[in-house]
């Protein structure tokens, strides 16, 4: 019963966003497409720190060379956008499975700092190797075709380009679902709980972060290839450290705890930051103010602060 | 008789300066009951956590089924059949109860890298977490988290998570410490029950002398890292060097 009120509401949900181009202002389809790619982003990056109890400040790598993988592709050889989003992920899971065979052997604060150094190595490379990324310019005027698999989509209207975006990120985040509730999701939480335990129940711990860390990673490179063409563009902004910044804070925003938390982190740090800066530029000083209040009072992020008082009121 | 289950030969760690366990050999059998006793810091646990993978040993060795198993990691020791309960209770407490088996149980059965099926509507391994559960008398507590658990019910668990694994040597690091004298009745039966079923050894450490002297088939004795002495529980009973390390430290039985 419950769990069909849920199905209900989520798939009203997913008609109400599918259908947004035919009543919102226009301005609205571009903040939606930017909330589902950051959405989808920070949901990656939570599979390794809600889910696995790994924090990452690297996570912008794998978007980076998610968006940039993209960019090249459609810049010179202008591949469907299915297959240059498959090696989009394809690119993110490499990445990741590099960077994570080393981090994934330290812990706590010596893991959260080699993913920032490692991150930051991406970014030196991806800024300086001008031949192929063009620098600080980014990788920019290439055109959307065809999607393929036989679909006819107008991908340079901005309205389809969000309702596919739409579609494609539900999907990733149902198989991202899955994972979380499956027998290697039950032993990724117990890992974040008690990895010593985990370990003395049989289980090769490290393999498993590693694990975790590269289907982050993958999910990671799709919302990154989802973004360049979108942004128009892939520079360096989408590797820097800020930008890994952007899902922990979501994350920790919308309720590490919960499957939906980062995507609701992601909504309301786009809408915030997109009403506040039209009033003021101190942006980041309200986003302070309100991390701070969070952290300080609402642990649990906005969706698990409601959540817990829908509950307690039943 | 056959081989010896456990061998150790020489087992040895210092941390610094400290001596915590000095030249220690003892062979256990299979289906034996044996209880490893001696007063607080005399080396039991540090014992374990060289029989079990979580310390490397500064010197010796162990063999297990006739294996070499010094300095193995924890995992690999855990397959080939050894499992330990931690003295201080090391469970998963914002787990469910029965998924705090289910970890085990999966892996176990080398579940763990299914990844695009629910857990929980695996009624196999529902079904064999229930059934440990029942075991220890903890059913009906299945769908709590375990964090919520009395001590006594987490000191249960704590043992639910070993017998998971399936282990043909168990350790058990002071299974009934701080539990009500109704729940170390009911932890000294289950054993019992356990070993009946011929098919574990028990390396068991424990104060309460009335539970070793109930279950032990031997005795083994630790004191400052070094063996004191061994045999039939009515020869520790008696032996001096025994009685007199203890000496004002616990009751004699
Ligand atoms: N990680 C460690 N680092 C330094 N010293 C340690 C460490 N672990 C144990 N020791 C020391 O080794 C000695 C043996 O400790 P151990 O915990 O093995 O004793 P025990 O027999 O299990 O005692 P108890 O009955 O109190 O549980 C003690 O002197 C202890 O302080
Ligand atoms: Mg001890």
């Amino acid at each position: 019963m419950r769990n069909a009120i849920i199905a209900l509401i989520l798939l009203a949900l997913f008609a109400a966003l599918f259908w947004l181009p035919s009543y919102a202002p226009y301005f609205y389809i571009f903040v939606a497409t930017e909330i589902l790619l950051m959405g989808l982003f920070a949901a990656s990056f939570n599979l390794i720190f809600g889910y696995t109890g790994m924090l990452s400040f690297g996570h912008a790598a794998f978007f980076g060379i998610g968006g940039y993988t993209a960019a090249l592709l459609l810049l010179h050889f202008q591949l469907p956008l299915f297959w240059v989003l498959l090696l989009s992920m394809l690119a993110g899971m490499l990445l990741a499975a590099v960077i994570g065979f080393f981090c994934v052997r330290l812990d706590e604060v010596y893991f959260a700092m080699l993913t920032l150094a490692f991150g930051m190595m991406t970014y030196a490379v991806v800024h300086q190797w001008r031949s192929l990324t063009n620098g600080s310019d980014g990788v920019a005027g290439f055109a959307l075709r065809e999607f393929g698999l036989g679909l006819d989509l107008q991908l340079a209207d901005p309205a389809v380009y969000y309702q596919m975006v739409l579609v494609i990120v539900v999907l990733a985040s149902l198989a991202l679902y899955l994972i979380t509730r499956s027998p290697f999701g039950l032993l990724l939480r117990a890992i974040s709980e008690n990895a010593e335990r985990v370990a003395f129940c049989g289980i090769n711990v490290r393999r498993y972060r590693l694990l975790s860390f590269i289907i982050a990673g993958t999910f990671a490179g799709l919302a990154g290839g989802l973004f360049a063409p979108f942004n128009r563009v892939a520079n360096p902004d989408m590797v820097h450290w800020t930008e890994s910044a952007q899902p922990v804070l979501m994350t920790i925003l919308g309720g590490a705890g919960y499957f939906l938390g980062p995507y609701f982190g992601a909504a309301v740090f786009v809408l915030l930051e997109t009403w506040i800066t039209t009033y003021t530029e101190q942006w980041m000083l309200f986003l302070g103010v309100i991390l701070a209040i969070m952290v300080i009072f609402f642990r649990r992020g906005i969706l698990g602060t409601i959540l817990d008082w829908l509950l307690r009121r039943q | 008789m056959n081989e010896p289950i456990l061998s150790v030969r020489g087992l040895s760690k210092s941390f610094g300066g400290v001596h915590a366990v000095q030249n220690v050999s003892l062979d256990v059998w299979p289906r034996e009951k044996v209880a490893l006793i001696g007063p607080n810091g005399a080396g039991k646990t540090t014992f374990y956590n060289m029989l079990s993978g979580r310390l490397r040993p500064s010197d010796g060795s162990v063999s297990f089924e006739g294996q070499d198993i010094t300095g193995l990691p924890p995992h690999r020791i855990s397959r080939l059949g050894i499992s330990r309960s931690f003295q201080i209770t090391n469970i998963f407490s914002e787990l469910s109860v029965r998924q705090n088996v289910e970890v085990a149980l999966t892996a176990l059965h080398g579940k763990g890298l299914q990844m695009f099926r629910i857990a929980s509507r695996d009624r196999a391994l529902r079904e064999e977490a229930e059934q440990i559960l029942a075991q220890l008398g903890l059913a009906e507590l299945a769908d709590l988290r375990a964090g919520v658990l009395s001590y006594g019910d987490k000191r249960l668990l704590e043992i639910a998570i070993v017998l998971a694994t399936r282990p043909r040597l168990v350790l058990l690091d002071e299974p009934t410490a701080g539990m009500t004298p109704e729940e170390t009745r009911q932890v000294t039966r289950l054993i019992r029950e356990l070993a009946a079923s011929n098919t574990y050894t028990f390396l068991i450490t424990e104060h309460d002398m009335s539970v070793v002297f109930d279950l032990a088939d031997r005795i083994v004795v630790m004191h400052r890292g070094q063996l004191l002495a061994e045999g039939s529980p009515e020869e520790i009973r008696n032996n001096k060097a025994v009685r007199e390390a203890y000496l004002g430290e616990e009751e004699e039985p």
